[in-house]
């Protein structure tokens, strides 16, 4: 049992224990999932010297044990330094969950942390899975408890939401597991790691065709995850509708289930297909920055606002993966955790204002920065954030996704630049609208300011937000080190730097030839 | 032809299971009589309970001694040991999942459990047949016996429909198997599926061809009404919804397995030189029977009716299996129906104990809220319905994931895609119960719940243990149905 199963499988424990405990007790129940899901942080903070000190871009923690005989399915675990973030992102935010949940949820309040474990237990094993199968099964067992999140504890069009949300990755994940039993019979093996090296040493022939179709089979279930404009419907739905804590797992981690997916799985599996199908790739996430970016400026509903904020946000991932630059790549992991604490904490935060108003519309606020100047700096800072200013986190993510793109297409680096100046537009109007201005009467009785609970909540993420946006020596190199071996087969730069071979190689025109071309 | 017709002691041996039964069943309908009071009638569940367990042993012995019997009619391998557990098996969960509801209904007789094992008597001769006489008969004993028991509650007009729909459907079909068995009959001049197959395969029966095929062509309508596989599946909805409902969970399993398992015998075997004729039918009746059974399933509003049509979406993946005639296609389908019985028992036991005396609350809205009366039980059933929906770490997963996977190692790119796509069409009617149970109110049907019978009980965790075992754990189940799928010896 190493560190890492250890991390995956302590929320599953806590998940059986919360449902052995007395229904009728909820302090218990709060008390046990806070103390249980920040024991697992603390476990998983164990994950983090190992990686940094392994060589670069290796797993570590990789654990390979027979699951079943045949087909040959194994337990296959392992990290790097794209995969420990993201772990690490979301055994810190399950904690910051309970606690938002702690008071909000007051209906079935076992059921509902047990669900939040089970899909941490989920979300952690997707991130380390090396195994196809594997990978697969962990995708679809987060996909559960969150149906039933969203559905139970959601707001008025919970259900409708809910099953749009089960069905739409549903969709995808099946035409996934068509694509990975297919590669199963030619390799007759799910074993990431070994595909890959099949693949790249050509022992594993796949036709061009081939190629094309197990990238789509693959592609289409991660797109609909991100989401990528135009399969994203489903995601200003299920974020509005499910409960902060849902919103908050759903952003910040569950869409980078596709992103990772892209970046661990679809394109250095297929390299060929990826960089065939780059282009309308590419001109789907810049119309998703730019999309995502306007619906979000004319969005009455907070939640919705940040919730087309994602996809604009997401687009930026997907521009900085088919780049296949270095830049590009580490960008896109950067912008990945970027957004999941800036988002999370922008949905935690519109959680604070729900709890005291029971709105989510802009128009039943105004002035907040008056009865509550805590919250409106800590609402500010997140925002600042998640616009892109300099020194805080998304920046990062941003400037390195257009640095990358821009090596390999001017035109893609200034339409999206463009998003990130929408951005400013629709959080500063938001950020306007909810809290400046004169409060009303009725609205400075019922916006006490930040509680003890809420401080605890926020402080570790405005820290982290600074801490990225200003020394990212801390995160950048496993990320770096782990992109340039998933980037090895794809490197755009290479073939730039083929295209800028000297003229003098080609043949000059004879004058026989110009003046035949002249006729 | 063999000289000496005496069965020897290892012939008995072979068939000791169905003869157990049968001899059960007899007794238990002559000592109904000695019997006095109404409460005496719970002595005939054990009985049969003792009779099942007792066939299920001779069951799993038999397979140490495997081979033919009766002059090569009757056969022991693998395969029909597999099917024989797990009808007998069946046989004992629809036994556990019915006590209650007679006691309930007023109708605790010795009839049901005679029929009972009778009808589990016909499915074991099915799945151990080795000629198609014996195929015949082994499906009439089965088939009689639960037209039957669909009308049991004979002053019930919905139990004389089913019943009557099923008998005279069900002759008719039979007729066509029978007729196909003619045929095959008259073109090889034997009903033992090892000499057709040899038949079959000798240069120069090409001239036979269309007589064969045409014969196959019959007998393929005659199981796929069995099975309930469109164009064949007209009556299932209203005799699984007719049916009192501990009888429709014991349909839309047992028969169904058995049916299968002569359906994989006479065309893995017997027809297998003539696989390329048959599988485009095979192929399209898979594909129509999971759009058929979903897309109908998503607009019913009765939960009987809703998981009939949800079994002919699973015929349809079953015969996915088929379709791709390989091994592999042998022992995914023989996966499937054991981990589609485990899960459609469960969902049906739910079925039986809220449904209450009469069956009033049949419809899916008489749900709601249950996930909060009774969280247990709607616990168990949620394990089912995400396993019926192919939910990683359930059997219906793993079943289909092997289905799958045959189809496309046989190269039917396009028939997994479909299927994988009617998968996820077929979530959407299983998560509305999900919804109903976990996301609505509690309304009257749900408030006046009583507590979960012992025999209910019993049931619904049996098929959640293997539910979760078999989807965690399939290569239990899988080795041995992978080292019994070769039934060609």
């Amino acid at each position: 049992m190493t560190l890492l199963s250890a991390v995956i499988f302590l929320p599953l424990i806590a998940f059986l224990i919360i449902l052995a405990l007395p229904r009728d007790n909820p302090n218990l129940v709060r008390m046990f999932s806070l103390i249980a899901s920040i024991a697992i942080f603390i476990v998983s903070l164990g994950l983090i010297a190992p990686v940094l000190s392994a060589a670069a871009g290796k797993f570590v923690f990789e654990t390979n044990q027979m699951w079943i005989e045949t087909p040959a399915i194994n337990y296959h675990i392992g990290l790097d330094g794209i995969s420990l973030w993201l772990v690490l992102l979301t055994t810190l935010l399950t904690p910051l969950c309970v606690l938002v949940s702690w008071k909000s949820i007051d209906k079935h309040i076992k059921q509902f942390f047990a669900f939040l474990l089970l899909l941490e237990f989920g979300l952690v094993g997707v991130f380390c899975a090396l195994d196809l199968f594997l990978f697969f099964v962990f995708w679809e067992v987060s996909l559960v408890p969150m149906y039933f999140l969203i559905g139970i504890w959601g707001h008025e069009r919970r259900i409708y939401s809910a099953v749009k949300f089960f069905l739409y990755t549903m969709t995808g994940s099946a035409l996934m597991l068509i694509a990975m039993i297919y590669i199963y019979n030619l390799a007759g093996t799910f074993d990431y790691t070994k595909i890959l090296a099949g693949i790249q040493s050509g022992a594993i022939p796949l036709t061009a065709n081939e190629q094309l179709w197990l990238f789509l089979g693959f592609f289409i279930a991660f797109a609909i995850k991100v989401p990528l404009f135009p399969l994203h419907t489903w995601l200003p739905d299920a974020h509005v509708e499910a409960p902060t804590a849902g919103s908050v797992m759903l952003a910040s981690v569950m869409l980078k289930m596709g992103t990772y997916g892209l970046l661990r799985f679809c394109v250095p599996l297929f390299p060929g297909a990826a960089r065939a199908n780059a282009d309308w790739i590419i001109i789907l996430a810049i119309i998703g920055i730019l999309y995502g970016a306007l619906v979000a400026m004319v969005q009455p509903n907070m939640k919705k606002l940040v919730a087309y904020s994602s996809v604009s946000h997401l687009g930026f991932v997907v521009l900085g993966i088919f780049s296949f630059t270095q830049q590009g790549f580490d960008g896109a992991v950067y912008q990945m955790l970027a957004h999941g604490i800036s988002t999370g904490a922008l949905f935690l935060l519109v959680g604070f204002m729900y709890d005291r108003r029971h709105s989510l519309e802009i128009s039943a606020y105004g002035g907040v920065c008056t009865p509550a100047p805590w919250l409106a700096t800590a609402f500010m800072i997140t925002m600042l954030a998640s616009i892109g200013l300099p020194t805080l986190s998304n920046f990062i993510g941003e400037y390195l996704v257009l640095q990358g793109t821009s090596l390999v297409n001017m035109h893609w680096t200034v339409f999206a630049a463009l998003g990130a100046i929408f951005a400013a537009c629709y959080m500063l109007w938001l950020y306007q609208r909810a809290f400046f201005g004169k409060p009303t009467e009725d609205l400075t009785h019922h916006m006490p300011d930040l509680n003890f609970r809420e401080y605890a909540i926020m402080v570790p993420l405005i820290v982290l937000m600074v801490w990225m946006g200003s020394y990212t020596q801390s995160f950048l190199p496993p990320i770096s080190a782990s992109n340039a071996v998933l980037l090895g087969p794809v490197d755009a730069r290479r073939e730039i730097h083929v295209r800028a071979l000297p003229p003098k190689m080609t043949p000059r025109l004879t004058p026989q030839t110009e003046v035949a071309n002249a006729r | 032809m063999p000289v000496n017709f005496m069965p020897t002691g290892v012939d008995y041996l072979r068939i000791l299971p169905e003869i157990i039964m049968t001899v059960a069943g007899t007794l238990i309908m002559l000592i109904e009589g000695w019997l006095g009071g109404e409460n005496k009638k719970t002595n005939l569940s054990i009985l049969t309970f003792i009779a099942f367990a007792a066939a299920l042993v001779a069951a799993v012995a038999a397979n140490t001694n495997p081979g033919v019997s009766f002059s090569g009619m009757f056969v022991v391998d693998g395969f029909a040991t597999f099917f024989r557990v797990l009808v007998i098996a069946v046989g004992i969960l629809s036994l556990f999942s019915a006590t209650q509801y007679l006691k309930r209904e007023h109708a605790e007789s010795s009839e049901y459990y005679a029929l009972l094992l009778f009808s589990v008597t016909g499915q074991c001769v099915m799945a151990a047949a080795n000629e198609l006489i014996l195929v015949f008969i082994g499906l009439e004993i089965s088939s009689i016996a639960t037209y039957i028991l669909a009308g049991y509650l004979r002053d019930d007009k919905r139990n004389n429909e089913a019943a009557l729909k099923y008998f005279l459907l069900g002759s008719f079909a039979t007729a066509f198997l029978l007729y196909g068995i003619a045929w095959i009959y008259g073109t090889t001049g034997s009903t033992n599926l090892e000499t057709i197959r040899t038949a079959l395969l000798t240069p120069g029966s090409d001239r036979n061809l269309i007589l064969a095929g045409t014969a196959a062509a019959l007998m393929f309508v005659g199981f796929a009404f069995k099975v309930s596989a469109a164009p064949f599946q007209i009556w299932a909805p209203d005799v699984y919804q007719g049916a009192p409902a501990p009888v429709t969970l014991f349909m839309s399993v047992g028969p169904k397995a058995a049916a299968f398992a002569v359906f994989l015998r006479v065309f893995m075997m017997a027809f297998a030189p003539i696989s390329s004729r048959w599988a485009p039918f095979v192929w399209s009746s898979a594909l129509l029977s999971m759009i058929v059974g979903n897309f109908a399933a998503l607009l019913q509003t009765n939960i009987k009716r809703m998981l009939a049509y949800s079994s002919i979406a699973h015929a349809g993946y079953i015969m996915v299996a088929i379709a791709a005639h390989n091994q592999i296609g042998i022992a995914a389908a023989m996966f499937y129906l054991a981990a589609y019985a485990l899960m459609n028992i469960g969902a049906f036991a739910v079925v039986t104990h809220f449904s209450r005396q009469g069956e009033k609350f049949v419809n899916i809205e008489d749900l709601a809220g249950l996930g909060w009366k009774q969280p247990v039980t709607a616990g168990l059933f949620a394990i089912f319905l995400l396993s019926l929906v192919g939910v990683p770490l359930t059997a219906g997963f793993f079943g289909k994931f092997y289905i799958f996977r045959a189809a496309l190692d046989a190269n039917l790119v396009w028939l997994a895609i479909l299927g994988m796509l009617n998968s996820a069409v077929a979530a959407y009617y299983y998560l509305r119960i999900l919804v109903v149970m976990y996301m609505n109110e509690p309304g009257e049907a749900t408030l006046a719940i009583q507590p979960v019978s012992a025999g209910i009980g019993a049931t619904l965790w049996v098929s959640a243990v293997g539910t979760l075992v078999l989807g965690i754990f399939p290569s239990i189940l899988l080795n041995f149905a992978n080292s019994s799928s070769v039934l060609v010896k």
